[in-house]
């Protein structure tokens, strides 16, 4: 093996492991402790909805998130990064004309073409909505292919919900229905509060026509689950985005994984009648 | 001197041969990883020659417990397998990724590692050709081969020994990885003593490692050779210390996630992770980002993991097996039932390793055992009403 | 009343229920509306009667003196909003204000009680009725309570 000469950017066996420099063309704090990044590929990047990149901070470490762009969309990548961690608050903290590294794109997508000639509901809660958005983009650029495209959000507090604005444009311009819930309100909230399970019964889903996308805490999805199915959603069309400890998410290291499925390269967009009995099982 | 023939060829070379061999390899670059004594055990290590290996050892292992004990002959492999196997050198316990340079936030280069010579692994008994192959399938069969895997994997050498005697803690026959080596060596030694003299039947598994061959003295092997050597090889393969019936293993397993007996384990297992470390299959590593404190060097480094590890399975705030129990369950469950689903193999190759190094002496194939003989039974039920684990719908009722 | 009978029938609340006891419900039935911000109910106040939403949205809320009206829970058109009728003291214990103007059938409660006592088959089928929406808004509120989105998020 010959020694690699000094290089431009950071050299070593490592092949799968070395991030790419993507320089960071935005940052838009969403609240109080979200912020959505913007970073330009130094080379032609495509992705499926769903998928995740894993984002290097220089000097501080790696982590799995959603890419939250619009997958038809060129140019810089968005990526929705909440702070709860010394590596997310240091992705938080990027600012224009800063660098992250980037490996990915990773894992499985949302089977968006899947949903066409019915309903695609798409369930959200909290930190939830940003893996789902490349999904919406994409129902959305061809309304006219679904019935209904509709989401259920619901976040703490008013203060947490994400996206408002852009919700509220494509309510009113793109043929999206959306009920969204918080679990506390606040004295200057007039909208619901409540839970999203609650607002799957309140839907009228008619069973045969709907695919439903799901993300959130794993125990509001699994109310969210328990709800579709009392409405007569099939197993085989709830699809969830689940999350593991994920390090290496090329299959390769083992920590990912939830029963048979290795979540990096099996996931982490799972369809329910697969992976339903392995959420049943504690601790698994 | 005759030419060793190709592949597939059978030949006979002299205790002093071994050396030959051994000089050979050396004269052409290879490093020699091989079998040495060292702190009461028989691990690996780098050798010279023949000289180096612990002749007239063996050992005796069981549950918890590894000995070692003299023979009444020289035997240069009657031994069985040790704490270590090729594991530690085609996957070392630590190493770097990746190297560089940081500056205001920016990652810029760094130099890589230094070029490496390539391995020869003497002495590499069935069980662990297979647990390469098995190895091979996780580092190089996905869609992100590992640079590093390959470049110590793709030049090594391997000479592979048929093991002269069964371990107390094997059971190759039941995995179906032994004792004979069937694939993945360039040359495999069965050690023949007695009438005779002391010699070794060679068997030629690649062109090159019947290129080496031409090197060392040799003569074909007889039938009388070759029966001998099958005779070993049997008496070893009846022998074996412990056996596991794999029949629907995945399957049994699948469907007793619950059984009690992994609370009965669990008030044995002390989570110490041996397990892990001396198998030649467990491949977890975490990956680790370093800084230097005085200076601009960063590295990503990878180094052995266990899944018994609380931090494992660490999510958030939290780890999702919290409990020994359901970190013993992870690790028994992936090693036969899982890893077929996620790389299409058993991950156990019957070496036996887990048993002997398990300070409380736990053993898989008992454990296995034990489920299978009352799969279906539900934590806290004593009539066998067993809950399944298998696909139902949710009721998607009240409450 | 026969206008009460069809409204009550056609309302999810009362699916399946006998046509003899929807008479009789009709009989307990008045219509009520409330305008943006009025309330339903208040906290302590007697509570005689359950609402059936046919049309706007109610805020189920508690006031606490340094903190003003908290909101628990917004009930949605074609929800029923009361409980404190069935059981002592028979008293509200939350206010209930209309978000946006309501409309809804108000049922006697007190007269309710009455009819059940004398026939057990209709308070075991309304028991019934309101134990599912109890449960439901109890399931509800543990999921609040567990406060999922607060540190454990995804993505």
């Amino acid at each position: 093996m010959r020694a690699p000469a000094e290089q431009a950017g950071p050299a070593g066996p490592g092949g799968w492991s070395v991030p790419a420099p993507w320089r960071v063309t935005g940052a838009r704090a969403e609240t109080r402790d979200v912020v959505t990044v913007e970073l330009a590929p130094p080379e032609a990047f495509s992705f499926r909805p769903g998928q995740f990149n894993m984002l290097y901070a220089t000097g501080v470490g790696e982590v799995p998130i959603s890419i939250s762009g619009d997958p038809a969309s060129p140019g810089p990548v968005r990526h929705t990064i909440r702070d709860v961690g010394p590596v997310t608050r240091a992705l938080c903290a990027l600012r224009p004309g800063g660098q992250a590294g980037v490996r990915g794109p990773f894992g499985t997508s949302w089977p968006v073409a899947s949903a066409e000639g019915g309903d695609l509901v798409i369930v959200a809660g909290g930190i939830g909505l940003p893996p789902l958005r490349p999904a919406l983009c994409q129902a959305l650029a061809r309304r006219g292919a679904y019935r209904r495209v509709m989401l259920l959000y619901g976040a703490r507090t008013p203060a947490d919900l994400l996206f408002t604005e852009e919700l509220a444009g494509w309510r009113r311009r793109s043929g999206l229905a959306a009920e969204i819930t918080v679990d506390a309100g606040t004295p200057d909230w007039h909208g619901d509060v409540g839970v999203v399970p609650d607002l799957i019964g309140r839907a009228q889903l008619d069973p045969g026509l709907t695919t439903a996308f799901i993300v959130g805490p794993e125990i509001m999805m699994r109310f969210a689950v328990r709800a579709l199915l009392a409405a007569g959603v099939s197993t085989s069309r709830i699809f969830l985005s689940l999350e593991r400890n994920m390090e290496c998410a090329v299959a390769m290291c083992g920590h990912c994984q939830l029963g048979p499925f290795l979540l990096c390269r099996d996931g982490p967009v799972l369809c329910y009648r697969e992976v339903a009995p392995w959420l049943r099982v504690r601790e698994l | 001197m005759e030419p060793a023939g190709q592949a597939g060829g059978r030949l006979v070379i002299q205790r002093d041969g071994l050396d030959q061999l051994l000089a050979a390899l050396r004269q052409r670059g290879f490093r020699l990883i091989g079998p040495s004594l060292a702190d009461g055990a028989i691990g690996y290590s780098d050798i010279t020659s023949a000289a180096d290996l612990p002749a007239g050892w063996t050992d005796d292992q069981e549950g918890g417990s590894y000995r070692l004990r003299r023979r009444d002959d020289d035997a240069l492999f009657g031994y069985n397998v040790g704490p270590q196997s090729p594991k530690r050198y085609l996957f070392p316990p630590s190493s770097l990724l990746w190297r560089g340079q940081q500056d205001g936030g920016e990652l810029t280069g760094g130099a890589g590692e230094e070029p490496r010579q390539r391995l020869a692994f003497i002495g590499v008994r069935a069980c662990e050709l297979h647990a390469i192959a098995i190895q091979d399938r996780v580092f190089l069969g996905g869609d992100h081969p590992d640079p590093d895997y390959r470049a110590r994997r793709e030049d090594a050498f391997v000479v592979a020994v048929n093991c002269g005697q069964a371990g107390g803690t094997c059971f190759c026959v039941s995995m179906g990885t032994g004792p004979r080596a069937a694939a993945g060596y360039d040359l495999a030694l069965t050690e023949l003593l007695g009438a005779g003299g002391h010699r070794f039947l060679v068997e030629t598994g690649t062109g090159r490692g019947a290129e080496v061959m031409a090197e060392v003295d040799h003569l074909p092997a007889t039938a009388a050779d070759t029966a001998a050597a099958d005779e070993i090889v049997a008496a070893t393969a009846a022998s074996m210390g412990r056996s596991m019936d794999t029949g629907g293993i995945k399957e049994l397993l699948y469907e007793n996630l619950d059984h009690p007996r992994w609370d009965d384990v669990a008030s044995r297992c002390l989570s110490c992770g041996n397990c892990t470390m001396a198998c030649p299959t467990c491949f977890c590593f975490r990956v680790e980002d370093v800084s230097g404190l005085a200076g601009p060097a960063v590295e990503r480094r990878r180094s052995w993991d266990s899944c018994f590890t609380l931090d494992h399975s660490y999510l958030h705030g939290g780890g999702v097996r919290v409990s020994g129990r359901s970190r013993y369950r992870q690790w028994m469950t992936h090693k036969l039932a899982t890893w077929i689903d996620q790389f299409g193999t058993s991950g156990c190759v019957g070496c036996g390793r887990c048993i002997t190094w398990c300070p409380v002496g736990i053993d898989i194939t008992e454990e296995a055992a034990a489920i299978r003989a009352t799969s279906g039974l539900a934590a806290g039920d004593g009539d066998g009403a067993g809950q399944a684990a298998g696909a139902g719908e949710d009721s998607g009722g009240l409450v | 009343m026969d206008s009460f009978e069809r409204l009550l029938r056609g309302h999810g609340f009362f699916h399946g229920l006998d046509p003899a006891y929807l008479s009789l419900l009709a009989g307990c039935a008045r219509n009520v509306r409330f305008g943006s911000g009025t309330f339903l109910f208040r906290e302590s106040e007697p509570a005689g009667e359950f609402f059936v939403l046919r049309e706007g949205k109610v805020a189920l809320e508690i006031a606490a003196p340094e903190r003003g009206p908290l909101v628990v829970q917004t009930v949605p058109e074609g929800g029923v909003i009361g409980f404190s009728w069935l059981f002592e003291p028979h008293r509200w214990e939350f206010d209930a204000r209309a978000v946006e103007p309501v409309r809804a059938i108000a049922l006697d409660g007190v007269c309710l009680r009455g009819k059940c006592e004398q026939d057990p088959r209709l308070g075991y089928d309304l028991m019934q009725r309101f134990a599912r929406i109890a449960v439901q808004r109890l399931q509800a509120t543990r999921l609040q309570l567990l406060d999922v989105y607060g540190h454990a998020g995804t993505g």
